[in-house]
C-alpha cells in the first residue's frame, strides 16, 4: 500500500502540471468573483466561505477522470488488482493520493484566497478546518465516481454529474458552519454533521469503489 | 498458504460472457506443476477471456478455477499476468516501473533476464514497442514458481528476446511453475499441451 502510494505521488510529481492545474484553477476561479460582483468588502465577506467552498469542489473534480483512467487504459489496473491488495484498499490508496496531491494544496491556497475575499481573519481557521474534512470527503466521493464511470464513453462528462449531487451535503454543512460562526452562532452542529458525512463516506465509498474497479476490470 | 499438491491450475466447466456474447462454454483444462499449456484458436475465440478468468480478473459465469486444489475466488494464486497492454507508465524509468511489481525484491536478475540493464535509467516513454514488451515480461521474474499467464507474449520481440523468454519459461517450469499462454506465433515451449478454443 505504501509502495502504491509512493508510486502515485511520484507519478503526480512527474506530471506536475496536472497537479498545479487544479490549484491554479481554484485560485483563478476564486479571483474572478470580486471582478464579477464588485470589490465591496461587506458583500465579499458575506460570500467568501461559499465561494471558497464551491471553487474547491470544482477544482477537486479536475484531476478525477485521470485517477483511474490512465491505469485502465495502459493495463496497470489489472496489475494493481492482481498485486494482492483488495480492490477497496487500492481505491483507498488512490483516494489518499488524490487528497495529498489535490486536497492538501487546495487547503494551503484556501487561506490566502479567503483573506483576499475579505473573510474576517478569525473565521479563517474554521474555514480551513471544514475544508480539511470537506476535501477528504470529496476525494472519497470522487474516487468512487471515477471508479464507477471507468470504461464508460464520455466518462469525463458523466463524472461531475455523478459526484456533484453527492457532494451537496458536504458543501451545505461546510459553508454553513462558517456562516453560523460569522453570525455569532456555534458552528459545532454543522462541523459534527460534516464529520458524520465523512465517517459514512469512508467505508461506503471505498467498498463501492472496490466493487466498481473489479467490475471495470472484467 | 498454498497446499502444493502438484495439481497446478485446473478449470472445470468454465463459461464466460463477453458483453452479450458467450465466448467460453464448458472449458475444462488441467496443467500440473512444471507444465505448460498453449491456447490456440482464431481471433475472438476467447483466449484472452480465458486467461483473465484464470487470473481471477474476471469471474467465470459458470464453473470454477482451482490452483493446487483451492478455488481461486477464495484463495488468490500467485499470478503473474502479461496481457496485451504492457502496463508501463511512460513517466517512470524502467527500474521504477519494475520496482512496483518487485515489491522490494532485487531488480538485477529481472533486468538481466530481459537484457534491460543498458536501458534501466531511461524513462519508459523513450522505449520502442519491443523494449516495452521486454519490460512487461521482466515482471515474470518476480512470480517464479507461480502461475504465469501470457497473452501473445512474443508480439514485437526480436529473436534474441524470444530465446531469453524461452529460457525463463524453462527455469520457471523447473521451479514447479505453470505457464498458460495464448498465441498465434510459435513459442519456445517444449512439450506443451495444446487447447483449441
Amino acid at each position: 500500500m505504501t509502495a502504491l502510494l509512493a508510486r502515485e505521488l511520484r507519478l503526480s510529481l512527474r506530471h506536475g502540471a496536472d497537479t498545479l492545474a487544479a490549484l491554479l484553477f481554484f485560485v483563478l476561479a476564486g479571483a474572478l468573483f470580486p471582478l464579477a460582483i464588485g470589490p465591496a468588502p461587506e458583500v465579499l465577506a458575506r460570500l467568501a466561505p461559499g465561494i471558497v467552498w464551491v471553487c474547491a469542489l470544482l477544482a477537486a473534480l479536475l484531476p478525477l477522470d485521470r485517477l483511474f483512467g490512465a491505469d485502465f487504459e495502459d493495463g496497470s489496473l489489472d496489475q494493481l488488482l492482481l498485486g494482492g491488495l483488495p480492490a477497496s484498499l487500492v481505491a483507498g490508496t488512490k483516494a489518499l493520493a488524490h487528497w495529498l496531491t489535490t486536497g492538501l494544496p487546495l487547503l494551503l491556497a484556501a487561506g490566502p484566497l479567503a483573506i483576499m475575499l475579505q473573510l474576517p481573519p478569525p473565521l479563517v481557521p474554521l474555514l480551513l478546518l471544514t475544508l480539511a474534512a470537506g476535501t477528504l470527503d470529496l476525494s472519497l466521493l470522487g474516487t468512487m465516481g471515477a471508479a464507477v464511470v471507468l470504461g464508460a464513453r464520455r466518462g469525463g462528462v458523466l463524472l461531475p454529474l455523478l459526484v456533484l449531487p453527492l457532494a451537496a451535503p458536504v458543501l451545505i454543512f461546510g459553508a454553513s458552519a462558517v456562516d453560523a460562526a460569522a453570525a455569532g452562532l456555534s458552528p459545532r452542529p454543522h462541523v459534527l454533521l460534516l464529520l458524520a458525512v465523512l465517517a459514512a463516506a469512508l467505508p461506503l465509498c471505498l467498498l463501492a469503489s472496490g466493487a466498481a474497479l473489479r467490475n471495470a476490470a472484467e | 498458504m498454498n497446499g502444493r499438491d502438484g495439481s497446478g491450475v485446473a478449470a472445470e466447466g468454465v463459461a464466460a460472457f463477453r458483453g452479450e456474447r458467450l465466448v467460453l462454454r464448458d472449458v475444462s483444462l488441467r496443467v500440473p506443476t512444471g507444465g505448460a499449456l498453449l491456447l490456440l484458436g482464431p481471433n475472438g475465440a476467447g483466449k484472452s477471456t480465458l486467461l483473465r478468468v484464470l487470473a481471477g480478473l474476471k469471474r467465470p459465469d459458470a464453473g470454477r478455477v482451482t490452483w493446487h486444489g483451492a478455488d481461486i475466488s477464495e484463495e488468490r494464486p500467485p499470478v503473474t499476468y502479461v496481457g496485451h497492454l504492457d502496463a508501463i507508465k511512460p513517466g517512470l524509468s524502467v527500474t521504477e516501473n519494475l520496482a512496483f511489481a518487485a515489491r522490494g525484491a532485487d531488480l538485477g536478475p529481472a533486468l538481466a533476464a530481459m537484457d534491460l540493464e543498458a536501458l534501466r535509467a531511461l524513462p519508459a516513454r523513450m522505449l520502442s514497442a519491443g523494449q516495452r514488451r521486454r519490460v512487461a515480461l521482466a515482471r515474470l521474474l518476480f512470480g517464479m514458481g507461480g502461475l504465469w499467464l501470457l497473452d501473445e507474449p512474443t508480439l514485437g520481440l526480436d529473436a534474441g528476446s524470444v530465446d531469453r523468454l524461452g529460457r525463463l519459461m524453462m527455469q520457471h517450469r523447473a521451479a514447479e511453475g505453470v505457464v498458460v499462454a495464448a498465441t498465434h506465433l510459435p513459442l519456445p515451449l517444449p512439450d506443451a499441451a495444446e487447447l483449441r478454443l
